[in-house]
């Protein structure tokens, strides 16, 4: 399929929380931490409240990568919303196969407030796999 | 609903902004967007002149709809609400755009791409501000009672200060009796009084006063609820006690590092931790004639790079103390830097120097040696300065540690859902703008349970975290945050998938004209957003991230 090329540059969306993650983006900027721009944040309360709707929607539309980012399991601001948003989105890895849509296009992980380098690392890690993917045009094997 | 008329603020915050991003080419853009009726640029969006302009343009452009694309909305987004609201337009119709620590400070080097990805994310803010609507707030009452975990110079500082407004405090003490780490220091810096002379009237204060309960010997075992409202479990191992606050201030403090493994510790008895040597100095031990204090033990390294900051301040304390009791001795400070700052204590090095103490800069890749068998009798030292190494004369060597977290800090940041930063001391919401708070509303941090403080920086954060505590308690209550979830009878089937998944029982089921619909109670609700995606059918929806608000900033993403 569509190897990497040094002109694709790939809409990526990063669904962050308030709590956690959000505030880890936000220290990685504090920190001047330099990443590569090819991903967009979009704020939301909880990870629980990234619908997988959204992100099939996403996919579906044009958005190579997806990446949901939320507190450490046991560290949920709201106690358990990012053990609904884990097992959803294994869920939804599972189906996304079916759906012909790669897998690895979508990245869910878990940063705290205080690990603005472990968003560097994980949002420079994403692109790159969604790089090497290729543009998302349709179904994939 | 008509067609919005936005209105779109972007900041250069001076260069931190402007420097990496075009900011005139992104105001151009966003004047060509649909809906933007107005757009311009702010050296400083937050300043005065800029909030005065944001004001001045909503009425001047009958604006409807108020983006500003500059810093994070964790720190400077209720400023804007507010301004807003003082122009008369719903603090709700307002958006935050992050183009500085989400675009122009983690792409310095990629001014054109930062120019494209801000262009991008204002174009998304504006597609969400299409479809925001005005929301009310609503008012949670708040019980007039703080909670102080920690009983040291911090806790009881902040308990007084809270009961003496009239406020009931519960101080939870882990240890059979107030004080603290102050309880083992013998005099303090730089007044050189007893430690006990400051301590006793303080802890007698608190002891007596008619409004602070005491739990001895105690833990918390459990704090649930949300500010205004916690509900707390305290037991002491025989028995549990429960009650509600309405705040909590974390004075917890932190522990000496025990250097076990460095230079003898702990098997050579006469090298010695700093609160050890306090120790000696309280029970008058003689002191030996040649002392050498290593400092920075097990700090400023690789596993724990922070600096202590006072066990200088404390280590010259005792030097001088040392050295005025005895002319004679031979006091050596090996020191990789000395953190002596402000007048007081630049003062006393200067006058530790005078008095004969020698200070000898060593390097991290050559460290000192202590030498000896049954105990330490020499240490030996690559002097940097001099390029020669020397051996000392010792009799106790001191091993200068810094503070490091207490080992139930991980508990206790679990169950107030607070975070801890990465060396394992509580993080506080912003360092500079908000240093004794938390994220969470209603829990604040005082002492070295945020990192290592000494007496005087202690005293003035308890000041700080109970004043903070006591104005939402004095107010009476708190404006509820209107991002809660609320369902659409039409869509809803009753299936009660949202009343299983809220974390916080906030969903029920009520009878509705053509069966069970879910309805959600707004003052439980704290607005995570489990049940609007757990929901089948789109029913159950949240103020400020409906799927519309979010899937037009997808849709505004694709389209270029």
């Amino acid at each position: 399929m569509g190897k990497s090329s040094d002109n694709f540059k790939p809409k990526i969306l990063a669904f962050c929380c308030n709590w956690c993650s959000y505030a880890g983006a936000d220290l990685a900027g504090v920190s001047r931490l330099q990443m590569p721009s090819d991903f967009q944040v979009i704020r939301v309360m909880c990870s629980a409240r990234v619908s997988p709707e959204w992100v099939i929607k996403a996919l579906a539309n044009g958005v190579d990568g997806v990446i949901v980012l939320g507190c450490h399991i046991g560290d949920c601001h709201y106690i358990s919303g990012n053990h609904r948003a884990k097992k959803r989105f294994a869920l939804l890895k599972e189906m996304l196969g079916y759906m012909g849509i790669n897998p690895a296009r979508l990245c869910v992980d878990w940063v705290s407030a205080s690990e603005g380098a472990r968003f560097q690392q994980m949002v420079t890690e994403f692109v790159e796999t969604v790089k090497e993917l290729g543009p998302h045009h349709g179904p994939e094997g | 609903m008509g067609k919005a008329r936005i209105g779109v603020f972007v900041c250069h915050c001076g260069n931190n902004i402007g420097g990496v991003v075009r900011v005139p080419e992104v105001v151009e853009y966003v004047r060509t967007l649909p809906d933007v009726v107005y757009a311009e640029d702010n050296m400083y969006s937050c300043s005065e002149e800029g909030l005065s302009s944001i004001k001045e343009r909503i009425a001047e452009h009958d604006l409807d709809r108020v983006i500003v694309a500059s810093c994070t909305p964790r720190t400077h987004e209720p400023l804007f609400k507010h301004a807003c609201e003082e122009a008369g337009l719903n603090k709700y119709l307002f958006e935050f755009v992050n183009i500085r620590e989400h675009c122009s400070w983690i792409h310095m080097h990629a001014r054109d791409e930062a120019t494209e990805k801000a262009k991008s994310l204002v174009r998304m803010g504006v597609a969400k501000a299409r479809y925001l609507e005005p929301q009310e707030e609503f008012q949670s009452d708040v019980y007039p009672a703080a909670l102080v975990i920690g009983g040291g110079v911090s806790g009881m500082t902040a308990a007084l200060n809270l009961a003496n407004q009239g406020f009931a405090v519960h101080l939870v003490e882990r240890e059979a009796e107030l004080g603290g780490l102050l309880q083992e220091v013998n005099k303090v810096f730089p007044t050189y009084e007893d430690a006990s002379e400051f301590l006793a009237p303080l802890i007698a204060q608190v002891e007596n006063h008619p409004r602070i309960t005491t739990y001895l010997h105690s833990q918390v075992e459990s704090v649930e609820g949300f500010i205004g409202h916690f509900q707390v479990r305290v037991t002491n191992g025989q028995q549990e006690t429960e009650f509600e606050v309405g705040t909590v201030i974390v004075a917890t403090g932190a522990q000496e590092f025990k250097p076990h493994g460095y230079y003898g510790y702990p098997m050579l008895p006469n090298v010695v931790t700093p609160l050890e040597l306090e120790e000696m100095l309280k029970k008058g031990i003689e002191l030996p004639q040649n002392v050498v204090m290593i400092h920075c033990v097990g700090a400023r390294i690789i596993e724990r790079p922070y600096c202590g900051r006072f066990c200088c301040t404390a280590a010259l304390k005792n030097a001088v103390l040392i050295k005025e009791q005895n002319p004679q001795a031979k006091v050596y400070v090996l020191q990789r830097d000395v953190m002596a700052y402000g007048e007081h204590i630049e003062r006393h090095y200067r006058q530790a120097m005078e008095l004969g103490v020698r200070f000898i800069r060593y390097g991290l890749d050559r460290p000192p040696e202590v030498i000896g068998v049954r105990q330490a009798r020499q240490v030996k030292v690559f002097h940097q300065l001099i390029g020669k190494e020397l051996t000392l004369p010792a009799d106790l060597v001191v091993l200068v540690t810094p503070l490091v977290p207490q080992p139930d800090s991980e508990t206790l940041s679990k169950m107030l859902k607070v975070p801890r930063g990465g060396e394992g001391f509580f993080l506080e919401a912003h360092l500079k703008l908000r240093p004794i708070e938390f994220a969470t509303d209603g829990v604040y941090v005082c002492g070295s349970a945020r990192y290592p403080s000494n007496i005087s920086e202690s005293v003035s954060q308890a000041y700080a975290a109970s004043a903070k505590a006591a104005t939402p308690m004095r107010q009476g209550f708190v404006q509820v945050e209107a991002i809660t979830a609320f369902s659409d009878e039409r869509l809803c089937t009753g299936c009660g998938t949202c009343v299983l998944v809220c974390p916080f029982n906030a969903v029920e089921l009520r009878a509705g004209e053509d069966g069970p619909r879910s309805w959600v109670n707004a003052t439980q609700c704290k607005g995570c957003g489990s049940c609007v995606a757990a929901c089948p059918n789109s029913a159950m929806q949240q103020r400020g991230f409906t799927d519309l608000q979010v899937l037009s900033m997808v849709e505004a993403l694709v389209s270029s």
